[in-house]
């Protein structure tokens, strides 16, 4: 009785985040066009409700309504399920997300390693639909994306070997308690290479502006999704926008403090803010990182496809080795405040 | 030393940073959107929209079918048959415009005599079946009511120029 009791717990819980972050991905979507419009001059859309704030739902209407034309050449089965993979490792993702205190789905000892995996099994949905659409530009696409992916996983990988020897820990309440005692007490600060390196990085394996050559338009037309429309194109929408919030999220738990308050240490602020929830820190902290990708993203061409790789390879990787070397000996000689 | 500067100038993402500043300014800036059915921009008087026939203020229709329209339309969008009236005066009992042939040159209003064929400043307008695409001599003449007070206050704003 208990036991079931227990999994109708977490059922719910996961219907409550999955809605949340399905509202988020919709109402992500509406404020992306909304600053990069307000970034050219322009003001997005403004038309559907007030303010435009029902745009999202005309969207999705539009894009449930229309059909899903699959090429006579392509294979069947991938080219749905490619969709499902894209979206499902980028909700799985979240169950390790700790939202405060107590507040977190899965409470597993390897969450770093699990987002990880996550986090680059999404590229399979990429892969996939390239592959299966049986198009040329489709796999341009997918090899671009699965080449890029790769490469910035292991820059993103070494940012993490940083954070996991400043904690001593893959479990990200550990990680995030390690930082507690004040904002000069989070990883951004000493690790801020590693920072930099992991954002970078993140925003490569999203896919997403200045690193979005999987899509291309102006190249490659749309690149993995090309033959995709209506839900199955939704999907992987879906899926771009629920990653984006992921890295988000990691990259605030991993080096701003998670849930933890921005004025813990300060006194009499600390107190005043005392009965703001975790959750919210968290959701402020990862809106910071979302508004840094449509920021970018309204500001920096597309780089060139050789570039990507140079970068990732000849510049974030070598980084992240020297920081992981300075970053031992700051360890090793307890550097006051964070190592003691 | 050159290297060097360099080296720093691109580590610190110094170029990056200054783009990024610079939309940011303008994530703060007056938007120069035109919303357009509220809002309009200003338009010329000698804007070539959709065409009217024009009448006298008696009422009667100025057109006396003399076809130079038809003789100049470089698309060959215009046609007219004309016949005495029973009043004895030369009228046309056809006038039609093939809007999809018709290229907006407005050559027609130039060569008019009698100012009968204008081109109006209305350009928001639509077709919903075929064959409308036809502007026969009633639409002509209707759309010249309708809009003969634009019509003439466009003409009176240009007429120095001319």
């Amino acid at each position: 009785m208990t036991d079931l009791l227990l999994v109708a717990m977490i059922v719910v819980k996961i219907i409550v985040l999955v809605v949340a972050l399905l509202l988020s991905v919709a109402y992500l979507t509406f404020i992306e066009r909304k600053v990069i419009g307000y970034m050219q001059l322009r003001i997005g859309p403004n038309r559907v409700g007030p303010w435009g704030l029902a745009q999202p739902f005309a969207d999705v209407i539009k894009l449930i309504l229309k059909e899903i034309i699959v090429p006579t050449a392509s294979n069947r089965y991938l080219f749905i399920i490619a969709p499902m993979i894209s979206l499902a490792t980028a909700m799985a993702g979240w169950a390790v997300i700790p939202f405060g205190k107590s507040a977190v789905l899965a409470n597993i000892n390897a969450g770093v390693l699990y987002s990880l995996a996550l986090s680059s099994l999404g590229i399979y949905g990429v892969l996939i639909a390239g592959w299966a659409s049986n198009s040329k530009y489709a796999l341009f696409g997918a090899l671009r994306a699965t080449a890029q992916s790769i490469s910035y996983e292991i820059a993103m990988g070494f940012a993490l070997v940083g954070v996991m020897m400043a904690a001593g820990s893959l479990n990200f309440q550990t990680i995030i308690n390690a930082q507690s005692g004040g904002i000069w007490h989070w990883y951004f600060l000493p690790l801020f290479p590693l920072f930099m390196v992991y954002w970078i990085s993140g925003v490569a394996e999203t896919n997403r502006a200045p690193f979005d050559v999987a899509e291309g338009e102006t190249e490659i037309v749309a690149g993995f999704h090309v033959e995709y429309s209506g839900t199955a194109f939704a999907l992987f929408f879906l899926g771009e926008y629920a990653s984006m919030i992921l890295i988000s999220a990691l990259i605030a738990i991993m080096f701003l403090g998670g849930w933890l308050s921005p004025f813990q240490g300060i006194p009499g602020l600390e107190s005043l803010f005392d009965f703001v929830p975790g959750a919210f820190w968290l959701l402020a902290k990862t809106s910071i990182f979302i508004f840094f990708y449509l920021w970018i993203r309204a500001t920096f061409p597309r780089y060139r496809y050789d570039q990507i790789m140079y970068l990732g390879w000849k510049v974030l990787i070598p980084v992240t080795i020297v920081w992981i070397a300075v970053l031992t000996l700051a360890i090793q000689f307890k550097l006051a405040p964070w190592f003691v | 030393m050159q290297k060097l500067k360099q080296f720093i100038k691109s580590f610190s993402l110094w170029e990056l940073l200054k783009g990024l500043k610079l939309t940011g300014r303008f994530f703060f800036s007056r938007k120069v959107t035109i919303q357009y059915p509220e809002e309009k921009t200003p338009m010329s008087p000698r804007f070539r929209g959709i065409h009217a026939q024009r009448r006298y203020p008696n009422g009667e229709e100025r057109c006396i079918a003399c076809k130079l329209c038809e003789a100049v339309c470089p698309a060959l969008a215009i046609t007219i048959e004309a016949e005495p009236r029973e009043d004895g005066s030369r009228r046309t009992t056809l006038y039609d415009i093939d809007l999809f042939k018709c290229v907006y040159c407005g050559l027609c209003e130039e060569v008019c005599p009698v100012d009968a064929i204008v081109l109006t400043g209305a350009h928001d307008y639509h077709m919903e079946n075929r064959g409308e695409n036809i502007l026969t001599k009633e639409k002509l003449l209707a759309i010249g009511d309708k809009y003969e007070a634009e019509i003439a206050k466009a003409r009176a704003e240009d007429a120095p120029y001319r």
